[in-house]
C-alpha cells in the first residue's frame, strides 16, 4: 500500500539522459535537416526530455491510474484547443493576402 | 476535542487531518489535487504555445530572424542550471521518503539557488534585450521597441537585427511580444516556486516531514517538475528555430 520510491540510479539515468537531449537539442539546431524537419526533429527531442520528466521525476510511473487519466485529459484538452483553432485560422482563404499568400491574423 | 488523551494508533501521524482515514489516502488526495491544478497550468501555457504557432507560422522568417537575436548560450546554460534543480528536487523528495533529513534539507537549498541562478540569468538576457531596444511597444517609458536593423554588406553586429529574407520589423515584434509573455510567465512560476521552496526549507529546518508525512514536498517537487518542462519546450521554440538559416 505505501508509496513506491525511486531509486538514485533512475534519478541520475533520467538526469543524464536530459542533459544529453538538450546537448543534442542544440546540435540538431544548426543542422539543415531535408523537407525543413528541424522543428519536428526540436518538438520531438522537446517531447521525449518531458515524458521523462513525467514518468519519473513526477513519479507518473508509479502512480495510480486515476492520475494517468488527469494527465492524459491535459494533453487531450490541449489537442481540441490547437485542433479547433487551427481548423479555423487555416481554412479562411478570404484573409489570404493575394500577393504572399501567407494568412492575415487580425 | 480530546486528542492529547487518545493515543497514536487510533488517530495517527500529528499531521493526519481529521477528514482522511489514513495517512496513506491523506497523501493520495494531496497529489491529485496537485495534478489537477498542473492541468489547469498546461491549458494556461498551452494557450501562450498555441498564440506561438499561429504566429510563428504566419510569419516564419521573421520569427527566425527575432529568434536569432536571441543568445543560445546563455539559453542552453539555463536549461542545464533547470535540469539540474529539477533533479536536486527530486532528490530532496527521495530522501524525505528515506528519512534523511540533513541531505533533505541540502538538495532544496541547492534548488533553491539553482532556481535563483536561473532567475539571474533570465535577468541578464532581459537587460541585453533593453539595451538593443527590443522591450516590444512602449513597456519600458522613454524605450520603446526600435531595434537597429543590419544592413547588407556592413559588418556583422551582434546588437543590431538581422533581418532574414521576408522578416519584417513589425512582425519581429511580434516575437518578441510572445517571448516576453511567455518567459516572463514562466519566470513568475520560478519566482513563485522559490517561495514555496523557502517555505519547504524553513519547514524541513522544523523537523514537520518525514516518511509518513511529506506532502509539501511531493507535490510543491511536481510544481517544480512542470515549471521546468515548460522551459524544456520554451528553449528549442524560442532560441532555436531560426538556427539553422544563419550558418555558413
Amino acid at each position: 500500500m505505501s508509496e513506491h520510491i525511486v531509486p538514485v540510479r533512475i534519478y541520475v539515468t533520467i538526469f543524464l539522459v536530459l542533459l544529453s537531449g538538450t546537448a543534442l537539442t542544440v546540435v540538431a539546431a544548426f543542422y539543415d535537416f531535408p523537407w525543413q524537419l528541424n522543428t519536428v526533429v526540436a518538438l520531438t527531442i522537446a517531447t521525449v526530455k518531458a515524458t521523462f520528466v513525467v514518468l519519473y521525476f513526477m513519479h507518473v510511473r508509479y502512480s495510480s491510474r486515476l492520475i494517468w487519466v488527469i494527465v492524459a485529459s491535459a494533453l487531450f484538452w490541449m489537442g481540441i484547443m490547437f485542433a479547433l483553432t487551427f481548423s479555423d485560422y487555416r481554412t479562411r482563404p478570404w484573409d489570404r493576402d493575394r500577393t504572399s499568400g501567407i494568412v492575415i491574423i487580425y | 476535542m480530546t486528542t492529547q488523551a487518545t493515543t497514536p494508533e487510533v488517530h495517527g501521524h500529528r499531521s493526519l487531518q481529521h477528514h482522511f482515514e489514513n495517512m496513506e489516502q491523506q497523501r493520495e488526495a494531496g497529489t491529485l489535487g496537485m495534478w489537477v491544478f498542473l492541468v489547469t497550468e498546461i491549458m494556461f501555457f498551452g494557450g501562450m504555445f498555441l498564440a506561438y504557432t499561429l504566429y510563428r507560422s504566419t510569419y516564419p522568417a521573421s520569427f527566425a530572424s527575432a529568434s536569432n537575436h536571441l543568445d543560445i548560450t546563455l539559453g542552453a546554460v539555463n536549461t542545464g542550471v533547470l535540469i539540474l534543480s529539477s533533479f536536486t528536487m527530486a532528490m530532496a523528495v527521495y530522501f524525505t521518503q528515506v528519512g534523511k533529513r540533513r541531505p533533505q534539507i541540502l538538495c532544496l537549498v541547492v534548488t533553491l539557488l539553482l532556481g535563483l541562478t536561473f532567475l539571474g540569468v533570465k535577468a541578464v538576457e532581459y537587460y541585453d534585450k533593453y539595451e538593443d531596444h527590443l522591450i516590444p511597444g512602449r513597456l519600458i517609458p522613454g524605450n520603446p521597441f526600435n531595434p537597429a536593423v543590419q544592413e547588407e554588406g556592413q559588418p556583422k553586429d551582434p546588437h543590431k537585427l538581422h533581418l532574414l529574407p521576408g522578416a519584417s520589423v513589425r512582425q519581429v515584434e511580434m516575437f518578441y511580444w510572445i517571448y516576453f509573455a511567455m518567459t516572463g510567465m514562466h519566470a513568475l512560476h520560478m519566482v513563485i516556486g522559490a517561495g514555496l521552496l523557502t517555505f519547504l526549507i524553513i519547514f524541513s529546518l522544523r523537523g514537520r516531514f518525514d516518511p509518513e508525512y511529506h506532502s509539501p514536498v511531493e507535490v510543491i517537487g511536481l510544481y517544480w517538475h512542470f515549471v521546468d518542462i515548460v522551459w524544456i519546450f520554451l528553449f528549442p521554440l524560442l532560441y532555436l528555430l531560426g538556427r539553422h538559416f544563419e550558418h555558413g
